[in-house]
Order: structure tokens, then sequence, then C-alpha cells
């Protein structure tokens, strides 16, 4: 046991100040809009097969938001999400992952669900709280999660999955598995107390998780600016002495790296690893929200012009790899699937009325039985005001 | 069969708990060479291995949030509250995580195997942040289990069927009796049901509920009215969520008056809950108004705690003013 931990300094006898903003962070591009890679850049692990299936991934998941922010505007669902602008983080991160690490996800990384093969009609059943749904139509839409996907289920009290993928993590730690944890969460939610306790805790305890944020400059309303003064998140890695990397959020080649060598040391090393991960968050935090109250025309059109998906297109047609013609195929194919997916759904029922008491405990005890019984018997009596249920038990 | 102090019996559960599956870890303030600030992981960690019990940073919510992925996992989590007076930095990972878990994720995944223990209440001038009895918080929140033993023996085989139970366990310890409370405990491995109250001793005019360290205070309180010719049915509740409905009604039906005593404030303590439920199940069949003994709507004071806690005397006096309405 030692109570010294930290690291020799100079000892100097006039008294100043360390700056706030002495730790120099690079940030690593690879990929230019134009599709060229910047020169002497290392690129990742990737193949035609692999470039392919992330391409595909980001056109479903552009494709999927287009369409379910319109149906939320013509009333058909109640809320949506988008990740407009910043689908490569959640999709590169994921690419660069074996199907038995655990990915626990804040509420924009739909990119790791469709990557890992989370089908239409398991988003659909989500998003339409039909009684498809894998979480029973309990969450509010996008709050998906697989068990078998090893994609944890989303909950919407911000950043209360950080500890517990550090927890996780070291689970998998205890048991041997070549397995790590991939933790997502905004820069916003880096000022929660859980993101100082997760990371904390993490580095102490040695766990084999990758904290990922994605520093999308907005917290529904609040600018970067009004939430932090540090340099960005990664400053606060090397803080608890985490290895810590930024990354360019909207260069896919530059997340799909960094993920792919936190991967490796994180299972070597048995360490954790924070990622930054650069972007902007083009669309509205969500269909309730409007952006145009807090940010200008000009400061979106900027990032506009960086767009992560055209930005890999434009790298695939350099590849040879893509072409315009499958470009119009993809999309359209897209686009008609989940229309199609849409109309399904949205005609599925209600969970059955018993849902409302299990998963509460692993059994439901005898104060929740009669309380549904309760309930059931009031149902009967006033039929028609509640047409979901009444007749249905 | 040993004798053995409250303290011992917890470090045997666990002992025990992590003998019988090595996916079971042991962690949290002080937990792992030092064994606790009470002691009660001593030797866990020689025994072990520092990767199954060990000292966790100073960040109760980084505990519990901790402790909620591992057992996400699949592994055993016990995670220790050095007081339950610093629980509420955690409040949020135990009611909107743990409690939810199974139930936002639709059974994909739970935290079933969690269990947190912490020591709670008064009786050790610990003064208003070393003497909260905060199990009303909890039993507030569906998908939690509050359970809290008397002695050593109840605190072994319900700190057992606390670990193994499928749901996150809140295991609150009395410390006033970590050591004044000493007993025959079994050495052998063996679980206590959750969810069921005991009858202690069964009586005829008037039924005392109470648990952990109150239970005391009840039978001391029963002794004095047995000399007043009052007959008293003690009942341990042992789990506050959910708790045994059944049992409590059974005995006030036949009673006919019924008594709580709870060191937490008065105004929505447990007893209030179980007082309304009981009105509701035995309205015909009480004799008086259901009688709560419990402390002040204060914080828990230091040099008065004497006069503010439920004493024997005060409840002696509840059992009087009960019988005499």
């Amino acid at each position: 046991m030692s109570t010294q931990l930290y690291d020799d300094g100079p000892i100097v006898h006039q008294a100043s100040f360390i700056d706030g903003h002495s730790v120099e962070i690079p940030e690593l591009k690879i990929l230019q809009q134009d599709g060229s890679t910047y020169s002497g850049a290392e690129l990742p692990d990737i193949d035609k097969e692999l470039a392919l299936k992330i391409y595909n991934t980001l056109a479903f998941h552009r494709v999927l938001d287009e369409r379910m922010v319109a149906s939320q505007r013509q009333g058909r669902l109640s809320f949506y999400m988008t990740a407009l602008g910043e689908e490569a983080a959640s999709v590169g991160g994921a690419a660069a992952l074996q199907p038995q690490d655990m990915v626990m996800t804040q509420y924009r990384e739909q990119g790791v669900l469709m990557f890992r093969g989370f089908s239409l009609e398991n988003f659909m059943n989500q998003l339409f709280s039909n009684e498809k749904d894998l979480g029973k139509g309990r969450q509010m839409p996008i709050h998906y999660g697989s068990k078998e996907l090893n994609c944890m289920t989303v909950s919407s009290t911000l950043a209360t999955q950080i500890p517990q993928a550090t927890g996780y993590a070291y689970g998998q730690k205890v048991q041997g598995l070549d397995a790590v944890t991939l933790c997502y969460f905004g820069e916003g939610a880096a000022s929660e107390g859980d993101f100082h306790a997760g990371l904390n805790m993490a580095a102490v305890q040695e766990a084999p998780v990758i904290f990922f944020c994605r520093n999308n400059g907005y917290a529904i309303s609040t600018p970067a600016s009004e939430q932090f003064r540090g340099n960005g998140i990664a400053s606060r890695g090397v803080g608890y002495g985490i290895k810590t990397i930024r990354v360019d959020g909207n260069d896919i080649l530059a997340v799909l790296k960094a993920t792919q060598l936190a991967r490796a040391y994180a299972t070597t090393e048995s360490k954790p690893v924070l990622i930054e991960a650069m972007s902007y968050r083009l669309g509205a935090h969500s269909t309730s929200d409007d952006p145009s109250g807090y940010r200008t025309k000009e400061e979106e059109s900027k990032w506009q012009e960086n767009d992560p998906i055209l930005r890999m297109k434009n790298w695939l047609l350099k590849q040879e790899w893509w072409d315009e013609t499958q470009e119009l195929a993809l999309f359209e194919r897209l686009r008609e699937e989940v229309l199609a997916a849409v109309k399904v759904a949205e005609k599925i029922g209600k969970p059955h009325i018993d849902t409302m008491i299990s998963d509460v405990y692993d059994v439901p005890p005898p104060q929740l039985q009669k309380q549904l019984e309760e309930v059931k018997a009031h149902i009967n009596k006033y039929p028609e005001a509640y047409p979901f249920t009444a007749g249905k038990f | 069969m040993a004798q053995m102090n409250l303290l011992h019996a917890i470090n045997n559960a666990l002992d025990i708990a992590m003998a019988d599956n090595d996916r079971t870890v042991c962690f949290g303030e002080d937990v792992g060479h030092f064994g606790g600030v009470f002691r009660a992981t001593s030797g866990l960690q020689d025994k072990y291995g520092k990767t199954r019990c060990f000292n966790s940073p100073l960040v109760e919510q980084g505990i519990i949030g901790f402790a909620n992925g591992l057992a996400a996992q699949g592994s055993v989590a016990i995670a220790e509250i050095q007081f339950a007076d610093y629980i509420f930095p955690a409040f949020d990972q135990i009611v909107n995580e743990a409690a939810k878990f199974r139930y936002r994720t639709g059974n994909e995944f739970d935290v079933g195997k969690l269990t947190i223990r912490s020591p709670y209440g008064g009786g050790i001038a610990g003064g208003l942040y070393h003497s909260q009895s905060p199990e009303a918080y909890f039993a507030h929140t569906p998908g939690l289990k509050v359970v809290i033993p008397r002695n050593p023996y109840q605190a072994k085989g319900l700190l057992l069927a606390s670990i193994r139970d499928d749901n996150p366990v809140v295991f609150f310890e009395p410390k006033r009796l970590y050591r004044a409370s000493v007993g025959e405990v079994p050495e052998e491995d063996y679980q206590l049901p959750l969810g069921k109250a005991e009858v202690v001793s069964t009586g005829k005019d008037i039924t005392l509920l109470a648990w952990g360290a109150q239970m005391e205070i009840i039978e001391k309180a029963a002794v004095m009215a047995e000399d007043d010719g009052i007959s008293c049915e003690i009942i341990d509740l042992r789990t506050i969520l959910p708790w045994d409905v059944e049992t409590i009604s059974a005995s006030v039906l036949k009673t006919g008056r019924l008594l709580i005593s709870q060191e937490a404030p008065l105004t929505a303590g447990f007893a209030s809950e179980i007082a309304a439920t009981i009105q509701n199940e035995c309205f015909l069949h009480l004799e008086s108004p259901i009688a709560r003994v419990c402390g002040l709507d204060t914080p828990y004071p230091l040099a008065l705690e004497k006069e503010y806690i439920s004493d024997h005397l005060k409840v002696y006096e509840a059992i009087k003013n009960s019988v005499n309405f």
C-alpha cells in the first residue's frame, strides 16, 4: 500500500499557476470532405465489405431519421430524436467492436443498433410502443435495447450509464472475457456527477471500458461554451489518468481508427480509454425543440458542409467501391422499406394490461396482483373509457 | 451453532456468498484490506483477493452505478454504503436505475444480482448524519426490496436470501446492534424468506409491530405491559418492501389493536403506510386507532437523542393508551 500517487515535478520557489488550458490536445483527422485522405494518414483496418456495411448503415440511419421526423410531424408518432450530422460517431464506434462487446448508449446512437442488425421492425415496434416492442411499450420512442445484440437499453436519465459501463466492464474482466464495454455520452452529460464517478472508478479499478464522448456543441439549447471551461472533455481524461484521444467526429475513418486502437488497448492492458469526437448536432435536440431560438443558420450551414455521410460516400467513390446508380437505388429502397414498416407497426395493438405489473420484480408480489385486479374491474365497469385494453383480458 | 454478534453474522454470510459463487464481488469505501469501518468485510480481501473485495473511491453514486453495471453483466454485486445517511448521492442510481432496470428494458436486462448493504439507525451518539433511518424513501420505489434484520440469526439468513434474490435489495443493518446483539447462529448456509414477517410471540390484546433495532424496544415494552395484564402479539416485519400485509392483517383481526414503532420521523414514515393499509383491511375489527410511536419530525438530535427516539417507555404508554381507548 502506498499513499503517494502523483508524478514528481520540478520543485519551485516562486508561486505560479498552471494554466487551465496548458494541456494541448491533438485532433485526429484522416478523411477530407472531398473523399481524399490526408497525406501521411494511417488508415484503420477496413476492407470493401466493412466499408459498404458501414455506408449502408449510415444511409439507413439518415433515411430512418428523415422519415420518422416526418411521421412525427404528421402526428403518427409522439416523439423522435435524430442524430443528423453525427452518425459517424455511433456507426464508426460500433464498427470497431466485436459482437460480444457491450455498448451502452445515451440516446443519439441508434447507429450502433443498426450496425449490429437491430431490425427495422424492432425499431418501429419500439417507436410505436406496440405489443411487439422488446421494451413492452414502457419507454418513450428511441429507447431501444437488445440483450441479443449486447446493446444496453437506453434510459432517459443522463450519464447514469457511465459508472454502469465501468461496472459492466469490470465484470467482463473478472470473468476473463475477451470483451470490452463501449459507453457513449454527450458533452453535456459529462457535467453530471456520474461522469466523474464512472471515469475515476474505471481508472482506479482498471476496467476495460471505452468512454466515447460525442461533443456535438449543444445540450438542448445550452452551447458548450456555457457547459464547461476546460479544453473540451478530453482534458478531463488526462486528469483521471486515462489514455485519451480526440478525433474529428465527422470523419468515419478517424472514429474507426481511434476506436479500434482503444479496443486493442482496453483488452490487452485491461484499462479504460476516453475518446472525444468533435461534431455538431445538425438537427434539433428532439422533435419537441426548435433550434432557431438559440443558434444561427450560418452556424448550421457551416457544419452542413461537413456531412459525415457525404464524406464517406466521396471516399467510396474514389475507391471505386460505390457509384451514383447504387446510391440512388439504396436510398430509394430504404425510403420504401421505412414507409411500409411504419404502416405495419402503427396498426399493431398496445401491450397487454398484465405487462403493467410484470418486470417490476422477477415475480409480481401479492400487492401488485391485487392492484391489477382492481384496475381490470374498473376497466370492465367503464370499457368505453379504456379502448386499448377493454375486452382484451 | 456458534455465538455470533450481528457483525460476525454479516461477515459470515458474506464469506459464504463469496465462497459459494466466484462471481460474487464485495466493495465500498474502506471495505478492502481494512474490512470496513465496522469490520463487516473483515478478512474477505485476504481470502478472496483484491479483484473480488476492494476499496472504492469515495463516491456513493459511483459505487452504486458501478454495482448496477456489474450486476447487469451477471456478476453478484454486494455494495456497501458506509452509513445510510450517505446513501443519498446514490439515490438516482438506486431509485431511477436499479429499481427500474428490469421494467424499463422489458426484462432484456436486470440488476437482480445487486445487494446494497448499509448500517442505519440511531442509538450510537451519531448525531444527525450517523443515525438516520431512511427506509421509507426506498419503500416508495417499486422494484426494490428493502430488508432489515433484528438479530444475528436473522441477519445472516436474510442477507444470504437478499444476495441470492433475483431483485435489487437494499439491506439496512441496525448498527447499534452490531456488537450489542449476540446470539446462536448456525455456521452452515441458510436463508430466511424475504417478504415474510415473523410472529415473534403470540398475544391477544394488541399487536406490536417493528423492525430492526426497534424490535428490542417493543419486546421490552411488552414485558412491562404483561405485568399490567396486557397480552401483546409481537411481529418483526423484516421486509419493508414488499411487505407482508397478510400476516399483519391476520394478527390485527385477532387482537383488534395495532401499534407500530419506528426510529424514523413520524410523517410519511413506513408506519404511516402500514396504518393506512391495515385500517383498510381491518376497519370493522379495530378497537382503537392504530398507534404510531416514532421519532419527531426533526433531524436526528445528538444531545437529546434519548428524548427523541421511540423507547420502551413511549411504547409502553402507547400500549396502555390503545388498550384503554
